[in-house]
C-alpha cells in the first residue's frame, strides 16, 4: 500500500521551466504546491561550479546531466509496420531530468513563433487552398492566436531576460531586428549579445546574398538584469561550456538563475526530488483526478493527494503520463480515433561547416545562444506552391561549442582515422564556422505516440513508443535549406565545406534537436486534439498539460518561448477562471 | 613531433621500457613532472595483458605518432579507455539495456547489442585476433602497420565477420574512446600533458573569454589548462 502524503491545492510533476513558472504564478495566488521532480537536486553551486562543469567528457559525451536510459527511455520505429527498439543510448535528442529540467543545460535561443504558424490550417487554406495540404499531413491551428498570446511571450521574455533586438515594435520594422517577426510589445530586456567573427562574416555574406540578418534572441545575459521575481543575471563571459552544461557563471537563463531561489522563499511551496511521478489517480468517475503516485529515492509508493495535477514532465513524459493514466483516449492511426498520441513531430536541422585555412575563429569562445540568423526563408515568408513542399526556416550562424571530441567540424573526404585524421585535425581546428539550419516539421497521421507492447522501465510501465519518421516534404526542405547554405560558402570563399542534413530516414545517433513536439495537443476540438486551448485535459478537468506536447506541428523555432508563453496562459485560465468554479474551461 | 616521438612509440611497443630515455628531452613541463605517468609504469585495471597488446597497437594505429601533433601512444589514450572501461561507461551504467535485443537492427536506431562496452572489448578483442592468425598468422599486434591498418579498415567496413558483436560496432566503440582519450581532460587518464589540446589550439578548462568576442581574426595567445589545475 502506498504511503499516503497531506493533501495539497496543486501537485507539479516536474521542475524545468514549466514546472517552475507555474510554481510562482500558482503559490502568488495563494495556493499550497508541492512539486515532484525525478532526478536530483541541482544548484548553480556546486552543481555547475568553476573548474568541475568544464568538463566536454562528462556532461556532453557522456550526458551527465541528461535523462538516463536505464531509468526512462523511448523505443522507436519509422513506420508501423517495424518492431520499435529502444533508444537505449542517448543521440538524436537529449531530455533533462533533475531540478531545471532541460532548461539548466540548453542554449538560451529564446524565440516567438511566427503568427501564421499558430493558425497554420486556416492560413494554408486561406493563402494556398486546402488541396495544397498531401492527405496524410494533420496540420491544425492551436487555437491560441499570436495577438492572445503576446503578453504571454513579453512576460516570459522579462523573466527569462533575454538580449536581443526587436524587429517589429508595435508594427513598426526596427533597423537590426527581424523584419518578418510578428509585432512584439516591447524591445528585449537586454540588447543583443557582441557577436563573434564567424557571426560578423555570417551577416555580411547574409546582406550580400539580400538577407536580413538580425542577432539571435539570447537567454545569455548581455548585461546586468534584474527579473521580475527579483532574479539576478551577469553578463556571459562565453566561457563556451553552455549546451549540455550548467552556467558556471549565473548568465544563462536558467529555472535556477531566473526562478527556484526566488520560488525557494514562498512558505507555500515545498519541492521533493528523486521522486517519479508513475501515475495520475482518477476518481472513480474518471472526471477528476485525486492527485498523483510517485516512487520516492527508495522506490517506495507515495500517494500524493491534490486539487490540481500539472504536467511539466517534458512533452515526451507528459504524454506518457496520460497514456499510462488513462487520461484522454488514446490515439489510433488506423481510424484517427482518440487524441493522446497524435501528430508527433520533431525539427528539421542541418548543418554545413565553410572552412578558411587564413581565419582564426576561436570556436571556444561561445555563448549557448551566439549568432545571427535571418528569417527571410521563414515559414511565412515562404510560397509552398512554388516550392513543393509545406514549411520554411532560418540559418543562422553559431559558436558556442568548439569542444574537439563531439564538435570539430572537418571537410567532407577526410579520413575518420590514422595520420590523415590526425592532420586534419591539426590544421582546420579553429578554422571552420557553422551555419545551422531550424526548420518546420508537419505532422502526418501515421507519426505518433502510444505505449510500447514489450520494452518497459524499471516501474514496469510500458516505455512510450515513438512512431516517426522524414517524409518527402521534410527531406525537399532540408535540401533547399542546404543549397542556400552552399550559396553561403560560395560568396564567402570557403576553401572547402562539410555538411549534415537528413536525406533518408531517421537517424536516432546523430544529436538534432530536444524539440520533440506534439503527441498531447491543444486545440478547440476534443477530437483531434488531448488539451484545449487552456492546456487543460478534454476528459480529466483538473489535469493541465503545458510544454512541447501541446504543439500541433512544429513551427520553425526553438520551443521554448512558446513553451513557456503557454504556460503564463493556462496559469492564467486556471488563477482567473479555473480556481473559482473548477470545470472543464471548453 | 620529433623523431623522440616515434623511437619511445617502438619502445613502448615492443615492451621495452626505459625510464632513463624518456627523461630526456622533448617534454612538455607537465609531462616531465609526471615521470612515472607513462604506459609502462601502468598497470590495467581493466584489460588483460592480450588485450592490453592490442589496444596500445590498435590505438597507435588509429592516432599514429608520425607527423605533426602527439599520437594515441604519447597521449596514454590505451590508459583512459582501460579506466573507461573499468567504469560507468565500460557497465553501460547509463543505457538501458533490457532485452530482447535485436543486433541486426538498422545502424539508425543506435545501440542495441545486449553487451555493455566492457563485455564488447572482451568478446571482440579475441575474435580480432584470432581473424589476424587466420588470415596473417599474427595477433594483431604482431603485425606490421601496413597490415593492422588493413584489419582496421576490414572492421572499419565488417568485411571481418566476428561472430559475437558486429565489427563495424566494435570499431565505431573503439574509434569513438580512442577520440575521448586523445581530447577529454587529462583527468581521465588520456591526453596526458594536454597535448592534443596544445596540438590544435584548444584552451581545455579556461572557460572565461568576455574579451575575445570582438577580437576578429586573431589567435588565442594561451595554451590550456585543466581541471586538475595543470597548465602547458
Ligand atoms: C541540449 C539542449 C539544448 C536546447 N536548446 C534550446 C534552445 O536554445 N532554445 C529552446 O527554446 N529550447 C532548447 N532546448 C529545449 C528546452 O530545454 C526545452 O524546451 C525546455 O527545457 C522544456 O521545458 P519543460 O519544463 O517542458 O521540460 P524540462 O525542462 O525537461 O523539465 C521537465 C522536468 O520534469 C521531470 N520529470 C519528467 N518525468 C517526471 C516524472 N514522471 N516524475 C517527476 N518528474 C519528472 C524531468 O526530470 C525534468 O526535470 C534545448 C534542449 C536541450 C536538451
Ligand atoms: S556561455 Fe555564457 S551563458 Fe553559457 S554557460 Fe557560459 S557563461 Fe553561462
Amino acid at each position: 500500500m502506498a504511503r499516503t502524503q497531506k493533501k495539497v491545492d496543486a501537485v507539479i510533476v516536474g521542475l524545468g521551466w514549466v514546472g517552475s513558472v507555474m510554481a510562482m504564478e500558482l503559490t502568488a495566488a495563494g495556493l499550497d504546491v508541492v512539486a515532484l521532480e525525478r532526478g536530483p537536486d541541482r544548484k548553480t553551486v556546486p552543481t555547475f561550479a568553476y573548474p568541475k562543469i568544464a568538463d566536454e567528457l562528462r556532461y556532453a559525451v557522456r550526458y551527465e546531466l541528461m535523462q538516463r536510459p536505464a531509468d526512462s527511455t523511448v523505443t522507436i520505429r519509422h513506420n508501423t509496420g517495424q518492431t520499435a527498439l529502444p533508444y537505449r543510448r542517448l543521440g538524436s535528442f537529449l531530455p533533462g531530468t533533475g531540478v531545471g529540467g532541460a532548461g539548466a543545460h540548453w542554449n538560451g535561443l529564446l524565440w516567438r513563433p511566427n503568427a501564421e504558424e499558430l493558425r497554420l490550417k486556416s492560413y494554408i487554406d486561406e493563402r494556398f487552398g486546402a488541396d495544397i495540404i498531401p492527405d496524410d499531413m494533420t496540420i491544425q491551428d492551436f487555437g491560441v492566436d499570436y495577438d492572445e498570446l503576446e503578453p504571454y511571450f513579453d512576460r516570459f521574455e522579462k523573466i527569462v531576460g533575454v538580449s536581443g533586438k526587436a524587429g517589429n515594435l508595435n508594427g513598426a520594422i526596427m533597423d537590426g531586428g527581424n523584419p518578418f517577426e510578428a509585432p512584439r510589445a516591447s524591445e528585449y530586456p537586454m540588447p543583443p549579445l557582441e557577436q563573434t567573427y564567424d557571426a560578423v562574416l555570417f551577416a555580411e555574406a547574409a546582406r550580400n546574398l539580400g538577407y536580413h540578418p538580425f542577432p539571435k534572441p539570447a537567454a545569455n545575459a548581455s548585461q546586468v538584469y534584474t527579473n521580475p521575481y527579483g532574479m539576478q543575471l551577469g553578463p556571459c563571459n562565453y566561457c563556451g561550456f553552455c549546451e549540455r552544461f550548467g552556467c558556471l557563471n549565473y548568465s544563462k537563463s536558467s529555472p535556477q538563475t531566473c526562478v527556484l531561489d526566488a520560488l525557494y522563499q514562498r512558505q507555500n511551496f515545498e519541492y521533493r526530488t528523486n521522486a517519479t511521478v508513475l501515475k495520475v489517480e482518477l476518481a472513480p468517475d474518471g472526471k477528476t483526478a485525486t492527485g498523483v503516485t510517485y516512487a520516492d529515492a527508495k522506490g517506495e509508493e507515495v500517494f500524493q493527494p491534490a486539487d490540481l495535477v500539472i504536467l511539466a514532465a517534458f512533452q515526451l513524459n507528459n504524454v506518457h503520463l496520460m497514456l499510462l493514466s488513462g487520461i484522454g483516449p488514446p490515439y489510433d492511426p488506423a481510424t484517427g480515433a482518440g487524441a493522446v498520441g497524435r501528430n508527433y513531430a520533431y525539427q528539421m536541422t542541418g548543418a554545413t561547416s565553410l572552412f578558411f585555412k587564413n581565419i582564426d575563429f576561436n570556436p571556444f569562445v561561445g555563448a549557448g545562444a551566439n549568432g545571427v540568423a535571418f528569417a527571410d526563408l521563414a515559414l511565412s515568408q515562404m510560397d509552398f506552391a512554388k516550392n513543393g513542399f509545406i514549411g520554411g526556416g532560418y540559418q543562422s550562424s553559431q559558436q558556442t561549442n568548439g569542444q574537439p571530441i563531439h564538435h570539430l567540424p572537418l571537410p567532407d573526404g577526410t579520413p575518420a582515422w590514422g595520420a590523415g585524421w590526425k592532420k586534419a585535425v591539426g590544421e582546420h581546428y579553429g578554422h571552420s564556422m557553422d551555419i545551422v539550419l531550424q526548420s518546420t516539421n508537419m505532422p502526418y497521421r501515421d507519426a505518433y505516440l502510444d505505449l510500447d507492447p514489450t520494452y518497459r522501465d524499471p516501474f514496469g510501465r510500458p516505455l512510450l513508443r515513438m512512431t516517426f519518421d522524414w517524409r518527402p516534404n521534410e527531406l525537399k526542405q532540408a535540401q533547399f535549406f542546404k543549397e542556400k547554405a552552399a550559396e553561403f560558402g560560395r560568396e564567402m570563399g570557403a576553401d572547402a565545406s562539410s555538411s549534415f542534413y537528413p536525406d533518408g530516414h531517421y537517424d536516432t545517433r546523430v544529436y538534432q534537436s530536444t524539440h520533440t513536439v506534439g503527441g498531447a495537443i491543444m486545440g478547440t476540438d476534443r477530437q483531434t486534439s488531448a488539451i484545449n486551448r487552456y492546456l487543460q485535459s478534454w476528459d480529466v478537468h483538473n489535469v493541465f498539460a503545458p510544454g512541447a506536447n501541446a504543439f500541433p506541428q512544429n513551427f520553425e523555432y526553438n520551443p521554448t518561448g512558446m513553451i513557456g508563453a503557454l504556460t503564463l496562459w493556462a496559469a492564467r485560465a486556471i488563477r482567473e477562471d479555473y480556481l473559482a468554479n473548477p470545470r472543464p474551461l471548453m | 613531433m620529433t623523431d623522440f616521438a616515434i623511437d619511445r612509440r617502438d619502445l613502448l611497443l615492443n615492451g621495452v621500457a626505459s625510464v632513463a630515455i624518456l627523461a630526456l628531452g622533448g617534454l612538455a613541463p607537465a609531462m616531465a613532472q609526471a615521470g612515472p605517468d607513462t604506459l609502462e609504469n601502468y598497470k590495467p585495471v581493466y584489460f588483460d595483458a592480450a588485450e592490453w597488446a592490442f589496444v596500445m597497437a590498435a590505438t597507435d594505429r588509429l592516432i599514429p605518432a608520425d607527423g605533426e601533433g602527439p599520437g594515441a601512444l604519447a597521449t596514454l589514450v590505451p590508459r583512459f579507455i582501460d579506466r573507461q572501461l573499468a567504469g560507468d561507461f565500460g557497465k553501460a551504467s547509463r543505457w538501458y539495456m533490457q532485452g530482447p535485443h535485436d543486433p541486426d537492427a538498422s545502424p539508425l536506431f543506435g545501440f542495441q547489442l545486449a553487451q555493455t562496452p566492457a563485455e564488447i572489448y572482451r568478446i571482440a578483442i579475441p575474435e580480432v585476433d584470432a581473424h589476424c592468425r587466420t588470415t596473417y598468422g599474427e595477433t594483431f599486434a604482431a603485425l606490421s602497420d601496413a597490415d593492422k591498418d588493413a584489419v582496421l579498415h576490414d572492421l572499419e567496413t565488417g568485411e571481418v565477420d566476428l561472430k559475437t558483436v558486429p565489427a563495424a560496432d566494435f570499431f565505431a566503440m573503439l574509434l569513438a574512446n580512442t577520440k575521448e582519450g586523445y581530447f577529454a581532460d587529462p583527468r581521465y587518464g588520456g591526453n596526458h600533458g594536454m597535448q592534443a589540446w596544445t596540438y590544435i589550439g584548444f584552451p581545455g578548462a579556461r572557460a572565461s573569454f568576455r574579451e575575445w568576442v570582438g577580437q576578429q581574426n586573431t589567435p588565442y595567445p594561451l595554451g590550456p589548462v585543466s581541471i586538475g589545475g595543470e597548465r602547458a
